[in-house]
């Protein structure tokens, strides 16, 4: 039964596929598209998850499965209209089936009426009857047992262990005709299948036989008489002919009475009348000489064939085949040991003198090169489209639109963007909620909507890109904006921003990703249910990532998720203060300086800023903020290292070097020590020392006092968009 | 030498099936997962027996067989078709482009079998 695990596992894994499939094709219907392809496609995918579903017995599914394919049969047939309100059903129709994948999937029992409606209206829409379907559903089920006993009986073979069953002679009339052989059956084979049912006397009737100049080729002229004595049902010997009863004559007469003694003496002469039936009877022979005789054609034939194929060939995507995720990312973790063990390799060469490392130089350096090509073929392994989920998005805008009473439509750009897939895993969380908050807090109302000059439906558009190394991910909508005043107000009133502040517009907006800015007073159906943006922050932090929020009052508000688009290596600056080293993610950094000692300034509060091009950036000092001693005395002696952070301007940190670029493996603290503030992970060193790998968000928030409008990672609270 | 089996389905799951319950019977199978990927399967390696389901994208079922029967070398090699629908009209229409039998999904080793059995013993 381990096959049987297997291949529900591979099953599970098609039906994701197919169901996103099933999902474009129903939007493209929606939109309008009239292409019999799409129902084509749709019908096939239906048509596959009830195939399989049917040979685990998941009943309910096939059942659901069943009518739904009925109705898209009748609409690519254009029996059916594919009309607005019949495309909406089978978009429904679609999450349904969605889900009783899902509980298949996970041994769930769905109540007997789930769907139930909805299956009642597929029905009325395919003119079936909802409890002649039901049947048919049960007749279905007769036949799963994958890998048990045969139950159905609809062959011959058990027939013979029924001993017990009398035995009666059964006369047989078959007298096949052309088409017969044109469909490769063999009258001797069926001859052999009808003798394994008991003793078969055989005669032949071949006056039909014309004079040889007259016979043709492909033509049938043989009647065959057959005396079965035997223990078979009726259905049993007919089940021998269950291919070629369209294509023959056939009779079969009944006697009841019991011929046990012709038994010895038929046995001879059945096989004198078999000998005879071989040369005579006109089966497949004459086609395949001709064949022969033929085959230069034939040949001809193949390589027009095989040319034919190679254009279809060139046509079709490239080949894949499927992998468990667990081989690769054992590829990557070796991948990942492999690039530590390299910089160890560079790193004790070049303690050797210089004579033993020119020699080792050039094959270090072709290592090196390699190292990276190998990590990033790799990597790509891993990558996917973000197609996956943000199909899943599509239906959650279905819904909301009906839970909330408004008109949405989502439009998705650059679902074709690559990343890796576990990213692709984290980020179904943290979409649905800002599409939650989008549909909930950003999108008026239809009537709102109309007041305000702005079409009924209103706009979520959901678009992945890759830029900078990085992949941005968007939601936006075009709704009301964010309410900055109001914004403003409550975080003054919760003290998250001081009341004399004065931040800019984005840092206002941004405010509502801020721990513990979530309001009771807004907590709605949807996107209140305790889990806020904090889920969302926290998420995406995790992952290494950044959020931004910007806003058009009265137009649009858009969130921004800046990810990684891997999780195992990242390109670093190994950095040290003291006599620790620090690893700087090379993406968030935008320059490193040294800074002219007129330069720095104190603040009041115990800040210090750096007037860099006539503005002023924030500087954080590591050594302070991590307990560690400066190897020398003053800032100006130290480097700066300017980074770009998801909440704020660029601020500035303070380190004593920068020792090397260098790309390097993330190890998780949480997994092997737990979260710590400010630090996104760990990874070990050339020299095999670990170093920890800077989470420049967490870094600035832990230094936040100072500042207005910086996000305290650490205990973040439901914090809702306030509009 | 064992009978070799081509099998078309673009469905993995009914593939995978196909080709454990078929391997364990002591078949040689060649897999395709259309009916164009078929036609070049079967130049390239040949079949003895042919399962095909009918509904495919690139290719479907009828297409396939009707090609295959178009060729002098397979136009006697048995030819089942795979169908969920254990209704007539999907037999017939399998059985109009040639096809010498049908096996209904889901089917259970012992019966998928003596079904090959019956076509090409």
């Amino acid at each position: 039964m381990d096959d049987l695990a297997e291949f529900k596992h591979t099953y599970f894994q098609e039906c994701e596929e197919l169901l996103a499939d099933l999902e474009g094709q129903l939007t493209a219907l929606q939109d309008g598209e009239t292409d019999d392809e799409i129902l084509h496609a749709a019908f096939r995918a239906i048509h596959s998850i009830k195939g399989g579903a049917g040979a685990f017995g998941f009943t309910q599914l096939v059942g659901f499965a069943h009518v739904f394919e009925t109705v898209l049969d009748q609409m690519r047939e254009h029996r059916l209209e594919t009309s607005g309100p019949n495309v909406a059903l089978l978009i429904r129709a679609g999450d349904v089936l969605a889900d009783l994948v899902v509980a298949a999937q996970n041994d769930e029992t769905l109540p007997d009426d789930f769907g139930r409606e909805l299956l009642e209206s597929l029905h009325e829409l395919a003119g079936t009857k909802a409890e002649g379907e039901e049947e048919n559903a049960d007749d279905v089920f007769d036949d799963i047992d994958f890998g048990g006993p045969d139950e159905g009986g609809e062959s011959a073979g058990d027939q013979e262990s029924d001993i017990s069953a009398q035995m009666r002679e059964v006369k047989i009339e078959f007298a096949p005709t052309p088409q017969l052989f044109h469909r490769a059956n063999d009258p001797l084979i069926l001859l052999r299948e009808l003798k394994s049912l008991g003793t078969l006397e055989i005669e032949v009737d071949s006056s039909r036989l014309p004079a040889l100049e007259d016979i043709e080729a492909d033509g049938s002229y043989l009647t065959w008489r057959f005396t079965l004595t035997t223990s078979a049902s009726d259905e049993a010997i007919r089940g021998v002919f269950e291919f070629v009863l369209d294509d023959c004559k056939l009779d079969i007469e009944n006697h009841d009475a019991v011929a046990e003694q012709g038994t010895e003496e038929t046995a001879p002469e059945e096989n004198q009348a078999a000998e005879p039936v071989a040369p005579v009877a006109p089966a497949p022979q004459p086609q395949e000489e001709a064949a022969i005789g033929g085959s230069a054609t034939k040949a001809a034939a193949d390589n027009k064939i095989a040319a034919d194929n190679k254009t279809v060939a060139d046509k079709k995507p490239p080949a894949s085949i499927r992998v468990d995720l667990e081989r690769i990312d054992r590829l990557v973790n070796m991948v990942g040991e492999l690039v530590i063990t390299q910089a160890m390799l560079s790193e004790q060469i070049s303690q050797l003198s210089v004579t033993e490392q020119a020699s080792l130089l050039h094959g270090v350096e072709t290592l090196a090169l390699q190292m990276r090509e190998l990590q990033e073929s790799v990597m790509s392994i891993r990558a996917q489209p973000v197609k996956s989920v943000f199909s899943r998005m599509a239906r959650l805008v279905r819904e909301l639109s009906c839970s909330l009473n408004k008109e949405a439509k989502l439009v998705i750009t650059g679902e074709t963007t690559e990343v890796d897939k576990t990213v692709i895993e984290e980020l179904s969380d943290p979409l649905t909620h800002m599409i939650r908050n989008s549909m909930d807090h950003g999108l008026e109302t239809p009537a709102e909507r109309e007041q305000a000059g702005k079409a009924r439906e209103g706009i979520i558009q959901l678009t992945a890109e890759h830029r900078n190394g990085k992949i941005v991910i968007s939601v936006s909508d075009n709704g009301r904006g964010i309410n900055r005043e109001k914004v403003l107000k409550k975080a003054t009133e919760k003290g998250l921003t001081s009341a004399d502040a004065r931040p800019s517009d984005d840092e206002i907006d941004n405010l509502i990703l801020l721990p513990g800015f979530s309001t009771a007073d807004q907590v709605s159906d949807v996107s209140g249910r305790g889990v806020g943006m904090d889920v969302v922050v926290r998420k995406i932090q995790n992952m290494g990532g950044r959020i931004g929020i910007t806003s058009v009052p009265g137009e649009s508000s858009r969130f921004s998720l800046t990810l990684p688009l891997t999780l195992a290596v990242l390109d670093g600056m190994i950095i040290s203060i003291g006599h620790e080293f620090f690893i700087i993610p090379i993406t968030s950094i935008v320059e490193s300086l040294r800074p002219d000692n007129g330069a720095i300034h104190e603040l009041a509060g115990g800040g210090e800023v750096l007037a860099i091009r006539g503005g002023f950036i924030k500087l954080i000092h590591l050594a302070r903020l991590f307990g560690l001693e400066h190897r020398s005395g003053h800032t100006s002696e130290r480097l700066v290292v300017v980074v770009e952070t998801g909440a704020s301007d660029p601020i500035g940190l303070v380190v004593d070097e920068l020792v090397e670029q260098q790309q390097v493996v993330i190890k998780s603290l949480e997994s092997n020590y737990r979260r710590v503030q400010g630090v996104a992970g760990a990874t070990i060193l050339g020299n095999g020392m670990v170093a920890l790998i800077l989470d420049v968000d967490g870094v600035c928030a832990m230094s936040a006092p100072a500042h207005s409008s910086m996000v305290e990672t650490r205990s973040l609270e439901s914090a809702e968009m306030l509009q | 030498m064992s009978k070799r089996i081509l099998t078309v389905d673009d469905s993995k799951t009914m593939r995978d099936m196909l080709l454990v319950t078929l391997k364990q019977a002591g078949y040689d199978v060649v897999q395709a997962d259309d009916g164009q990927d078929g036609l070049s399967k079967l130049a390239a390696e040949g079949a003895d027996v042919i399962i095909t389901d009918i509904n495919m994208p690139v290719m479907d079922g009828i297409a396939f067989i009707k090609a295959c029967r178009a060729q002098a070398a397979y136009a006697s090699t048995p030819i089942l078709t795979l169908t969920t629908e254990s209704s007539d009209a999907k037999k017939a229409e399998g059985r109009a482009a040639g096809a010498t039998g049908w096996i209904v999904k889901p089917f259970n080793p012992e019966s998928l079998i003596r079904v090959i059995e019956k076509v090409c013993p």
